[in-house]
């Protein structure tokens, strides 16, 4: 298949290597280098979207990153659709499936593109104002209606199946931006021996090299140069050279976020090679070689496909070899739109005239067109465009009042160049507008870096590059490094260049389009400022613009322009939007990196899990951990599992996994000083190879965890936490130890992972542990309960504690964690013997619960006192001091009226509360009730017979007996409040 | 008499080998958490038979014995034939806590031309030797679990991270191992 | 992302390696347990919160463990300073955030 508009010697793609694609299901070829914009364009489409609000058709506007328009879905199979990729970065690949948006039922024909014949009522601030009433149809049916009819392109609804990455780096210099300025500031900085690391988001760097054909450097063509010039920087050991990249956003403390493009260029991507990867570069200097931003002309119609800024049509022409038209005019404000023009009519383009806005252009370039024959109509302007799906004509009129139309199909223009300034901006530092220029430039910096080039206003390629040069040796030097060799680098270039123009044109009709992809035309902010908007971040607010996908790269200074005339204030009164990361979209992916899937947190298992999961165990998360929830057998429901589980710890016995109890031990000749202020009991006197159950309070007097402590030695004490709670009361005791008890000498250590715990209760426990242990005495007068021991059990050094938290009689063997899973299974055997089931974390529940056991964080929340808990008697009435003492005396933890931690017992047995239900006296009152208090933990009781429960209700010790409600949807349940304990109230079990 | 039990070390079997990289679990140690004041210092190191370092970010290593720093007055002592290191700080009177942990920690042996990248698709600090040479040992981060890291060669470090991380942590080595660039 | 000057590893490190902990130089008072409502109120419920510098406490959590004290300008985000736990307040004069 042709492409018509391919002339290949004006380019540098070579016409034997054809690629094929198809747009919209219509199939078409390009060459490998193409973008699918310059594909396109090398069929002479340029139509390829619609616009957001209006959905007036539209082209491909640019050639770069900053396109408004060309925005398409790139479809590779069912899970790999990408939405709002601009074609003029999308690089081709043969096979590449690229849809139009925002168009129904097609891009030629779009119903939705009657909303432009009703463009006078969709004017800035009209959804605002119109969708107002009523307020409950904005959710339900303005919003989705409007979301339909404007909209963007559709995401995926599969999950993404690409692979994307993360890399941290360090650097002395960094550097952004591949063009001249670039690649010489990476050149006199990798000099010097800096480690350097240089982001272009092109293919191949060499940034407006691509189409300024005058360029000569060091006696090459400019973009022979570039390649000349990257080819070195890959060579050197300390410069990482990356393509496809963008720097989207500068952080504090000189960090940037830079995302490399891996995969998307690919027509059948490496298996392994990351989407995207995300790169987090700390640089201790950075240089800024971001470039300018063409900006379009404000005038009438200026959105027809088929009109773009001039230097895309370079672009496309000098290293695409594309022509953008047959028949192209230029109008422009500013002296580089000549070059367009120019170089077009040299490759035999018709090129009927230049309309300049100004009265009188001068200088070489002028007289070159002329010479060409181009017509050069100074002092014009262009005041309407014809063509729907396609230009055809251009309106012009002068100054003295003639007009003329002049018949094309493209129309390039150009007002000037806009700084590149976002990354500089995003650093904190502070913009300087220039009013001879009119332009923002870098003016104070926030961090070390430095801007070089176009995105410093720099102009002309000589004086970049020495400046370029000058940068990236004084950043090399700053950053620690060796002094470079002086570079020279002798640079010329034919280009002119000039300040250009804001604002809009004047004759700015009705559909003067500032921003193309929000659809916001000079009018709409005209009217913002009519409205009363005096800031510009509220015009950006009333008419949306610039806060489109683009950001409004090639938009915003016009819009600025325009409010400032209007206000009549000078430009920088007016104000300057905010500009915010990222640069260019990212995707998340890119930000997700490798934290998605099995990746996306730390699953933390024990070393009995496999066990366990072998046994067909159910889990549960609790936090990062995943514990055995309860073992169903074949036919039994969680209900019946767990039933089972709970009368069979109490008849024989169950074995369970603690081993996610966190435990610290603590060690130190101030060890039981220590505890003493951490802990609200007091631990001089236990004994070693004695336990005690201890409660730890925040400075307010809350509880903030709780557990069983263990004393070894003298000096030595074996800590148990809860299971959530293990990193947090390291970081609490690491905090009083550092800040305010330094005098202490104790140290704190985190041994949880160091043991599996494997707990044995129920009346069989010591049955079935005693031909396991050696070394230890584990009969009743010699290991009571609430005592610890070490020896060994089944020949590896333990811990044995007998402890329990089930009310039986019961241990908590710990092994070394190698070891866990086979001393597991050596007492699943011992237990097979005597009836022993494994039971789960939801028994585990039950059972505290039948014993009125609290568990930290279910049944308080941050404001529960020991008192409200019923454990006053875990705290110590005469120490002088622990973290909470002072907390606890507060008047409103002592007053009447605190909640208080007490049972419940349904009327109807058979009823299981729900937890986090509310209680109240009245279930008839009217609402809102008064609320007394709510449930903490509720479940079946196998061995109760009857359902249980635990809850905080207001002064509830004061109610034993009473009738309480607990309203739910389906009525109100009976309960009656009673004591906390639901079996074996004398705790006789314990014992044997 | 009970039968010892069979040792299960976290990450059994599992290992990872690629373009520039290998990644393998480390041989079971024996590892201790010593804390301890300056003063005790000589005493320690005299029992442990290395000089416990003292600069940041820096270990002391004698045979198959080493000791990271970690903090002012905590350090990382392993020893890969498994000498019972409580024992022998037990004996030192000295002011100091030695906790064993040998079997918290898991060893993960990342080496080769790529290592350091590996490394850095998930840990923030700069890995270049000249900011982290050879015998550099730091706590850090790795994605979203805590790691030691240590620099035993130009293009070997060990990472030990806690047993049930280790997972985690040898996953994510391998799916940056594994990506080809 | 942060970059902390850690006093005790005497180095940058990256913020991932630590951890905020609240306002620096709030004591605990040593008779607690006598004070007054009042001053149990100041003590532990108010802060300074103030827009300009601040003085507080971070800890090295995944690094070398240690609590210590930093001076931070809250509008600028820039750290004029970092030390140890225990040190008086620093002399900030001459350092005035960069904005």
């Amino acid at each position: 298949m042709t492409q018509p508009f391919r002339i290949p010697a004006a380019g540098r793609l070579d016409p034997q290597k054809v690629v094929r694609f198809t747009f919209d299901g219509k199939s078409y070829t390009g060459l490998e280098g193409d973008t699918l914009a310059s594909a396109l364009l090398a069929h002479g489409v340029h139509l390829v979207g619609r616009s957001f609000k209006y959905h007036r058709p539209r082209g491909i506007l640019s050639a770069g990153a900053e396109e408004p328009n060309a925005l398409v879905g790139i479809r590779r199979d069912e899970a790999r659709r990408t939405p709002n990729v601009r074609a003029t970065v999308q690089e081709l690949y043969d096979g590449l499936t690229a849809v139009s948006q925002n168009r129904w039922p097609s891009l030629a024909f779009d119903v939705g593109a009657a909303s432009s014949l009703a463009a006078p009522l969709l004017s800035a601030g009209f959804y605002y104002k119109t969708f107002m009433w009523p307020k409950a149809a904005w959710e339900r049916l303005y919003e989705p209606a409007i979301r339909r009819a404007a909209g963007l392109g559709v995401a995926p609804h599969r999950p993404d199946p690409d692979r994307y990455s993360n890399r941290f780096a360090h650097c002395d210099v960094l550097i952004i931006g591949g063009g001249v300025a670039g690649l010489s500031a990476a050149l006199a900085a990798s000099d010097a021996g800096a480690r350097v690391i240089l982001a272009d988001e092109q293919a191949v760097p060499g940034g407006t090299l691509r189409f300024e054909a005058g360029a000569v450097i060091d006696g090459m063509p400019g973009w022979e140069w570039a390649l000349a010039a990257a080819a070195e920087l890959r060579s050197r050991p300390n410069v990482r050279l990356l393509n496809r990249t963008t720097g989207f956003g500068y952080y504090a403390q000189n960090m940037l976020g830079l995302v490399e493009r891996l995969t998307d260029h690919l027509a059948t991507p490496v298996p392994d090679a990351p989407r995207e990867r995300l790169w987090q570069v700390r640089a201790k200097r950075v240089v800024l070689a971001t470039g300018a931003i063409e900006r379009h002309m404000v005038f009438p119609d200026n959105d027809r496909p088929g009109i773009m800024l001039a230097s895309a049509a370079r672009a496309y022409l000098n290293h695409f070899g594309v022509a953008v038209g047959s028949r192209i005019a230029v109008y422009t404000a500013e002296d580089s739109a000549y070059a367009a023009a120019i170089d077009l009519r040299k490759r035999g383009v018709e090129v009927p005239a230049i309309i300049d806005l100004r009265q009188d252009p001068r200088g070489p370039h002028v007289e070159e067109a002329r010479s060409l024959g181009i017509e050069v109509l100074a002092g014009c302007m262009v005041v309407a465009t014809e063509g729907w799906l396609r230009l055809r004509r251009v309106c012009i009129a002068s100054g003295e009042g003639w007009r003329r139309d002049i018949e094309a199909d493209a129309l390039l223009t150009c007002s000037g160049w806009t700084p590149a300034v976002h990354l500089f901006s995003q650093s904190r530092g502070r913009l300087a507008f220039d009013p001879e220029t009119q332009r923002f430039l870098p003016g104070q910096y926030a961090q070390d870096a430095a801007s070089v080039g176009a995105c410093n206003g720099t102009t002309g390629l000589a004086p970049t590059v020495a400046e370029a040069l000058k940068a990236g040796a004084d950043a090399a030097r700053e950053a620690g490094a060796g002094a470079g060799g002086a570079r020279n680098i002798d640079a010329h270039s034919g280009d002119a260049w000039s300040a250009g123009f804001l604002g809009d044109a004047p004759a700015a009709g009705r559909m003067a389009f500032v921003d193309f992809q929000n659809d916001v035309t000079a009018k709409d902010i005209r009217q913002a400022v009519r409205e009363g908007m005096r800031s510009i971040e509220h015009v950006k607010r009333f008419t949306t613009t610039g806060m489109a996908t683009d950001q409004g790269k090639t938009s915003n200074p016009h819009g600025l322009a325009i409010a400032a005339r209007m206000l009549g204030k000078p430009i920088p009164e007016v104000g300057l939007t905010t500009f915010r990361p990222p640069y260019t979209p990212v995707t998340f992916g890119a930000l997700a990196g490798h934290s998605r899937g099995k990746l996306f947190e730390p699953t933390r298992r024990t070393p009995i899990h496999p066990w366990a999961e072998s046994q067909g165990a159910v889990f549960e998360d609790v936090g990062q951990w995943k514990r055995a929830w309860y073992f169903p057998r074949s036919g039994e429901d969680m209900h019946a599992a767990v039933a089972r589980e709970c009368r069979t710890v109490r008849e024989a016995a169950g074995i369970f996994d603690a081993s996610t109890l966190g435990k610290i031990e603590v060690v130190g000749p101030d060890a039981a000083r220590f505890l003493d202020l951490i802990y609200t009991n007091s631990w001089a006197k236990l004994g070693v190879g004695r336990c005690r159950y201890g409660i730890m309070l925040r400075e307010d007097g809350f509880i903030y965890d709780d557990g069983v402590v263990g004393r070894l030695a003298e000096d030595r004490f074996h800590v148990t936490t809860t299971t959530g709670g293990a990193a947090r009361v390291l970081h609490h005791m690491e905090d009083y130890l550092q800040t305010e008890f330094p005098e202490l000498k104790v140290w704190p250590t985190s041994v949880t992972e160091q043991w599996a715990v494997i707990a044995v209760q129920g009346p069989r426990s010591r049955d079935i542990i005693a031909p396991l242990v050696e070394g230890v005495d584990i009969s009743d007068t010699a290991m009571p309960h609430m005592s610890v021991r070490e020896g060994r059990v089944c020949g590896v050094p333990a811990r044995l504690f007998r402890v329990s938290f089930t009310g039986e009689r019961g241990f908590e063997i710990n092994v070394p964690a190698d070891y866990g899973r086979a001393v597991w299974e050596a007492v699943w055997a011992e237990g097979q013997k005597h009836g022993a089931c494994a039971y789960g974390t939801e028994a585990m529940h039950v059972l505290r619960a039948e014993k009125g056991f609290i568990i930290v964080g279910q049944d308080t929340d941050g404001t529960v006192t020991p008192g409200d808990a019923g454990l006053s008697w875990a705290v110590a009435k005469n120490k002088p001091d622990f973290v909470g003492i002072r907390g606890l005396r507060r008047p409103d933890l002592v007053g009447s009226g605190r909640k208080q931690l007490v049972g419940l017992k349904t009327t109807d047995r058979r009823k299981v509360l729900e937890e986090g239900a509310q209680i109240v006296a009245d279930p008839n009152q009217p609402v809102p009730m008064k609320m007394l208090g709510h449930v903490t933990s509720s479940y079946w009781s196998e061995n109760c017979g009857h359902s249980i429960a635990l809850a905080l209700v207001q002064d509830g010790r004061e109610r034993d007996g009473e009738r309480l409600f607990v309203p739910m949807p389906d009525g109100a349940v009976e309960v009656e409040v009673t004591a906390t304990v639901f079996f074996d109230e004398l705790g006789e079990r314990l014992h044997g | 008499m009970a039968e010892i039990a069979r040792r299960e070390p976290a990450l059994e079997g599992r290992a990872c080998q690629g373009q520039g990289i290998s990644l393998s679990p480390a041989a079971p140690a024996s590892r201790l958490s010593l804390r301890a004041p300056e003063a005790s210092l000589a005493g320690l190191s005299q029992a442990l038979s290395l000089d416990l370092p003292r600069r940041p970010k820096s270990s002391a290593t004698k045979g198959p014995r080493a000791a990271l720093w970690l903090g002012p007055d905590e350090w990382l002592v392993i020893d890969e034939e498994e000498a019972d290191l409580a024992a022998i700080c037990a004996a030192v009177p000295a002011l100091h806590s030695a906790v064993d942990i040998s079997h918290r920690n898991v060893g993960i042996l990342v080496s080769g031309a790529r290592a350091e990248e590996v490394l850095n698709s998930g840990c923030p600090q700069d890995l270049s030797s000249r900011a982290f040479p050879v015998g550099a040992a730091s706590r850090t981060v790795f994605g979203k679990a805590e790691i030691v890291l240590w620099r035993t060669g130009e293009e070997a470090f060990r990472v030990e991270c806690w047993r049930s991380f280790s997972d985690y942590v040898f996953s994510f080595l391998e799916a940056a191992a594994r990506e080809t660039s | 992302m942060l970059l902390i000057y850690c006093p005790y590893c005497e180095e940058e490190r990256p913020e991932l390696e630590f951890r905020h902990a609240g306002e620096a130089h709030i004591a605990r008072p040593a008779n607690i347990a006598e004070i007054s409502d009042e001053e149990f109120e100041r003590y532990f419920f108010i802060r300074s919160n103030p827009k300009g510098i601040t003085f507080e406490r971070w800890r090295h959590v995944h690094g070398c463990g240690r609590f210590f004290n930093a001076a931070r300008d809250t509008v600028s985000d820039r750290f004029l300073a970092t030390y140890k736990a225990g040190e008086p307040k620093p002399d900030l004069s001459g350092k005035g955030a960069k904005t």
